[in-house]
């Protein structure tokens, strides 16, 4: 199995890392030929818009679509989880969101990097608690009775699941614990 | 500075300040003066926009002392755009820098481009919430920045020239000197720190990991996407523009083919395309003819 990270702009190398560290093949993706190669994907930490325009740019956008509703397993990170929510708050004109995960969400809703913060997140069964590290993100609004809501952080969730798509809030790539990138990679 | 909240949030911590600068990479930070450039800066898509009053070519045109900008056009640029913005404090100046926290920008670049405040101390970076990116020639420069706090160093090239042979000289420097010390032994490690002027620990780390312990972004010189694709292919992980933009004839377009170049940098076919048809870029100056030379400041 090869996990593809789209690599367009952001935190990509350290997704990249840590699958190679547990053993797990990754590369990057910024073609749409590289996209059909990847049995999973990764859509990292960055900017949204930045990566949202990139998307167009590269011509990912309908072929990135296409994947996600062919049932790609994908993991988004922060802006990943912005660009694969089913609707962006107060959004950025323009800005690609494909829908993969029923959630509403608000850029930067945890506030300004004075905000960004580490706190111990709560998944269910998984002890120790995971080092949850959010950096200006993205706060999820709601949840539709599809999203499964793997963790929550005071009353909002931060990890959720629907079907092949994983979306945090947090970064697991910052942290110095692979769990989450192990559990996606193993998902069924 | 590191704080840990009553609901457990800890906030301020190298992790959390170096986890914006990750963030970052591959992108572009482009320096504004006004909040409709940094709307053209966001369309563009840059990652970030530097707000400040003059870009580095209007400074070093202007003369005179270059300070911190008016908190009024940092407050308004803050409103224009959803994107993180940075500010610059001059070298040492730790009272603009507690200024522009209060601001709440998200970076702080304790740049050379401002008159430095202190000729022979800069800020303690850890006393802040807030991160700080400084620039550096030297791999030295680069560690001695580290330990003062930076969470992120950009290799400082000659800002306001629209000339890249600075930058690649300095980014040459940097991580040529990181190949070598990484292949030091124990013992040559001291020798090293002795001759960086760098503390040990992190001269380890250099060797340990194979690289800075922040990301190492590149600034100063950078005119067209060419230069970006040079820059982030000698090792650079992402790319400050200063008056590269907006001293262009034709700014949106310029700063959307930088965006796409420093994605694509190892795709020459793609640079070709987006260079096309841009229009004048900024007028360039020889560094030899230049009276100031900026990155000779900070010690």
């Amino acid at each position: 199995m090869k996990i593809g990270v789209l690599a367009l702009q952001g935190a990509f190398g350290l997704h990249e890392r840590v699958f190679n560290r547990i053993g797990v093949t990754a590369f990057q993706v910024r073609t749409a030929q590289e996209l059909a190669e990847a049995d999973r994907l990764v859509i990292p930490g960055g900017e949204s818009t930045a990566i949202s325009k990139l998307l167009d740019a590269n011509g990912l956008t309908a072929p990135l679509a296409d994947r996600l509703a062919g049932g790609l397993p994908v993991l988004g990170t922060c802006a990943g989880l912005i660009l694969l929510a089913a609707e962006v708050v107060d959004g950025y004109p323009g800005q690609h969101c494909f829908g993969a995960v029923n959630v509403a969400v608000r850029r930067n809703g945890y506030g300004r990097q004075s905000e960004s913060f580490r706190a111990k997140i709560d998944v269910g069964g998984w002890e120790p608690a995971f080092p949850g590290v959010f950096i200006r993100a993205p706060v999820v609004e709601s949840a539709g009775p599809e999203v499964e809501v793997l963790a929550e952080l005071a009353g909002r969730p931060v990890l959720c699941r629907q079907g092949a798509a994983v979306v945090s809030c947090f970064h697991p790539e910052l942290a110095e614990d692979d769990r989450v990138h192990r559990w996606f990679a193993e998902l069924q | 500075m590191a704080t840990e909240s009553m609901t457990g949030r800890e906030t301020g911590t190298p992790l959390v300040k170096r986890g914006l600068a990750e963030m970052l990479k591959g992108g572009v930070i482009m320096d504004v003066v006004t909040p409709e450039q940094a709307k053209v800066a966001e369309d563009a898509g840059a990652v970030a926009v530097m707000a400040l009053e003059r870009v580095p070519a209007d400074i070093r045109r202007d003369g005179g002392v270059a300070r911190m900008s008016d908190p009024e056009m940092i407050t308004g640029i803050k409103e224009a755009v959803t994107i993180p913005v940075m500010a610059k404090a001059r070298i040492g100046h730790f009272v603009e820098a507690q200024i522009l926290e209060a601001l709440d920008v998200d970076y702080i670049d304790e740049s050379e481009v401002l008159t430095p405040a202190d000729e022979a101390h800069h800020i303690d970076k850890w006393a802040f919430t807030v991160p700080f990116v400084c620039g550096a020639t030297s791999l030295g420069e680069a560690l001695r920045r580290i330990s003062e706090g930076a969470c992120m160093i950009r290799s400082k090239g000659e800002a306001g020239t629209g000339n890249i042979v600075e930058a690649v000289r300095h980014l040459r420097s940097i991580i040529g000197d990181i190949r070598k010390v990484a292949r030091a032994d124990s013992a040559e490690l001291y020798d090293w720190a002795k001759q960086l002027q760098a503390p040990l620990p992190l001269v380890r780390e250099v060797v340990d990991t194979g690289w800075l312990p922040v990301p190492l972004f590149c600034a100063g010189g950078v005119a067209t996407p060419a230069d970006a694709g040079l820059v982030m292919q000698l090792g650079a992980e992402a790319v400050f523009v200063g008056s590269g933009i907006f001293k262009s004839a034709d700014p949106g377009p310029r700063a959307k083919a930088i965006v796409e170049a420093a994605t694509n940098y190892r795709d020459p076919h793609i640079l070709a395309k987006v260079s096309r048809g841009l229009g004048e870029p900024m007028a360039g100056l020889e560094i030899g003819g230049l009276d100031t030379r900026l990155a000779d400041r900070g010690w």
